[in-house]
């Protein structure tokens, strides 16, 4: 029987199968940030065990950081403190670390695979749930606890059971307007919160295949909000032109060698799958929540739905909604594009397209928080900074921000943010804060209208003026 | 890590599904560089008002259930993988969770501190949810073991599955460190292979 490009990637790196249990797994490339490694380090030299392999670690600061006037000491002293032992701890083991300021700084998963430290066929790991991200590489990668920070650190190894194998497929062509965090929204909002829970998923299907690495990594990052380890996509030409000539990945003979097993991965046509999904392009439509978690999702110009079990009203409840209403023309204070999902170059280029020669509406607050310095850069660059400051955008520096809402970018209480973040649990983005999940380009025009509008009409419109 | 045999212990009912690891442990507490402490702030935007005063409304305030099993809703843990949480809860003093559903990165975490996720079925869990509001003296016995989850005084009984390795592991009170140290060898040679 054939093998799927999970049995592929993960039978590669086996090292030792437990009898009745879990098995060894090796490591490639271990992310860490200051969150959830302080604790590892700790463990290890408490235990007086040395860190195994120190080069298969990187190191950024990116959780806890400040987003303005990065060049001053961090003024929160707990923040200031926890990057402070990041730089020690880096240093003392002999980790590289991109720390606040560095060029390669910014959040973990946007800075690893644009350096070309991500690469197919891979396993990495991060003490953060949305490492899942990497797997737009077609590369096993997955969030752990910060046990297994320590597990790593001590033998680049895991003990792990293989999880089942789950394919969501979505086939045809995407409508304009549609993003793939439209697709991913659609697909949580179909499947449910833990259908994915014991499994680790694979996308395919024309959409995927036609999709920028980019757009593979917003659809990836979010499988964890569907309950699976995380996500995968078979490697392709997209892919290899991506890595090749990045700060890191292998160069010249080596990249042409890894391109020729790289082809080896995608899963063969007679694999089977313990779980499968499709779907039609045709059907998705721009997405927005109306509830608390990801898989409360609809269709922009579709109406809340009428459920009554206890947790769908204690979530409704939070978030100020009653059943049948529309979530379109609902009035927004607070925009937030960035977080690990979407804050890559192209999320800017598709916001900076609609907000160009039009104004921010003076009633919100919106907060452009690219991924990393590099990110950052190529905003400027292309000058898309001019365009968001014209419209009277603020444009911060990169980090997590107002996904996690860990440093002062916080949604006040009571308040509904619409985000192109992951997560709009109770409180994520600040104590009592709302939050709406919604695509770069939704959340551009809800800046500029002030409320909740159909980006679908408002293209068609601007399409017809041209 | 402390080792796992049996408990009795009375139960705290938390009827909420799909409780995330946000909810557990709010990120704002998450600057801390050691694992103390984080039990005074576990469910803490649930137990406490923005002013820090008590929500009595909220399960875990309500003096009548006391104990250190948590009975929670489906789904349990899910979001973040943050292991704060599964430091929160046993800083709270929690030993066991029961739900009928975890998800998998707490699941591990909690494993991996002592803390045994137990899962059961959702017919099960709403007959263990009604004899603990009945009764919140009613007495539970988890033995780790004959993997049984018994409620005392009664025929509600339920088995429940572990990985033999995460159990041998919980009744010792090693952890997969120590495991993987021994396998070092092994490993070295896997990469030298490679
Ligand atoms: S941006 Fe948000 S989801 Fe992504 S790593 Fe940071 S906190 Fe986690």
């Amino acid at each position: 029987m054939g093998k799927t490009l999970f049995d592929k990637v993960w039978d590669a790196h086996v090292v030792d199968s437990i009898e009745n249990g879990p098995q060894i797994l090796y490591i490639d490339k271990h992310l860490i940030h200051e969150v959830t490694s302080p604790q590892a380090f700790n463990e290890l030299e408490e235990r007086n065990i040395p860190i195994f392999r120190p080069n298969q670690i990187v190191a950024t600061a990116d959780h806890n950081t400040p987003t303005q006037n990065q060049h001053l000491p961090v003024r929160d002293e707990l923040s200031r403190n926890q990057l402070k032992q990041l730089a020690e701890n880096c240093d003392k083991n002999n980790i590289t670390l991109y720390g606040l300021g560095h060029k390669y700084n910014g959040i973990v998963h946007v800075m690893a695979p644009e350096l070309g430290i991500t690469q197919p066929g891979m396993t990495m790991v991060c003490g953060d749930s949305h490492t899942s991200t990497h797997g737009a590489f077609g590369t096993i990668a997955f969030g752990i606890g910060t046990s297994q920070v320590a597990q790593v650190f001590a033998s680049q190894c895991l003990l792990l059971t293989k999880p089942k194998s789950l394919r969501v497929s979505v086939n045809g062509t995407l409508k304009p307007g549609v993003l793939p965090k439209d697709v991913i929204l659609y697909i949580i909002s179909k499947i449910g919160t833990n259908a994915g829970t014991g499994y680790f998923c694979e996308y395919a299907g024309d959409v995927f295949e036609n999709m920028s690495m980019e757009g593979r990594m917003t659809v990836c990052n979010m499988s964890i909000e569907m309950g699976a380890r995380g996500g995968m996509i078979a490697p392709d030409e997209t892919t290899f032109a991506y890595v090749k000539g990045k700060e890191f990945a292998p160069q010249g003979e080596a990249f042409e060698k890894a391109v020729a097993y790289w082809k080896t991965l995608p899963t063969d046509a007679d694999a089977t799958f313990d779980k499968e999904y499709t779907f039609d392009a045709e059907d998705i439509e721009p997405m927005v929540t109306y509830g608390t978690n990801p898989g409360m999702g609809i269709k922009i110009n579709a109406k809340i739905p009428d459920l009554s079990d206890a947790s769908f009203e204690k979530s409704l409840e939070y978030m100020d909604f009653k059943k049948g209403e529309l979530m379109l023309n609902k009035p927004i204070n607070y925009v937030f594009i960035g977080s690990c999902t979407n804050s890559r170059i192209e999320d800017f280029r598709v916001a900076a397209n609609y907000i160009k020669g039009k104004q921010k509406a003076p009633n919100v607050t919106a907060w452009l928080v690219p991924g990393s310095k590099q990110v950052e850069s190529q905003i400027e660059e292309e000058g898309l900074k001019t365009v968001f400051e014209a419209a009277g955008f603020e444009l911060r520096q990169p980090g997590c921000s107002a996904c996690l809402a860990m440093n002062d970018d916080k949604i006040p209480e009571g308040e509904y943010c619409v985000s192109t973040s992951n997560r709009n649990f109770e409180g994520r983005q600040g104590q009592g804060a709302r939050t709406i999940l919604a695509s770069p380009l939704v959340a551009a025009a809800t800046a500029v209208e002030g409320k909740i509008v159909d980006v679908t009409k408002a293209l068609s419109l601007e399409e017809e003026l041209i | 890590m402390e080792k796992f045999t049996t408990l009795h212990s009375t139960a705290i009912p938390l009827e909420i599904e799909n409780i995330d690891t946000d909810q557990i442990i709010p990120a704002r507490f998450l600057k801390a560089t050691d694992k103390q402490g984080f039990g005074d702030n576990a469910f803490r935007d649930w137990r406490f008002d923005k002013q820090g005063n008590i929500n009595e409304a909220f399960a875990l305030n309500n003096p009548k259930y006391h104990g250190s099993i948590l009975v929670a809703g489906d789904n349990f843990g899910c979001g973040s993988s943050r292991e704060h949480a599964a430091w929160a809860l046993a800083g709270y003093g929690f030993k066991v969770i029961v739900s009928s559903f975890f998800a998998d990165i707490f699941k591990g975490n909690a494993l991996n501190n002592g803390l045994l996720p137990l899962q059961v079925s959702e017919g099960f869990l709403k007959d263990l949810f009604e004899v603990i509001k009945t009764n919140p003296e009613t007495v539970l016995t988890v033995n780790l073991e004959a993997q049984t989850l018994t409620v005392d005084g009664s025929n509600l009984q339920t088995d429940f599955d572990i990985d033999p390795y995460k159990k041998t592991c919980m009744i010792n009170g090693y952890d997969d460190i120590d495991y993987l140290l021994s396998k070092k060898e092994q490993i070295e040679a896997f990469e030298l292979s490679r």
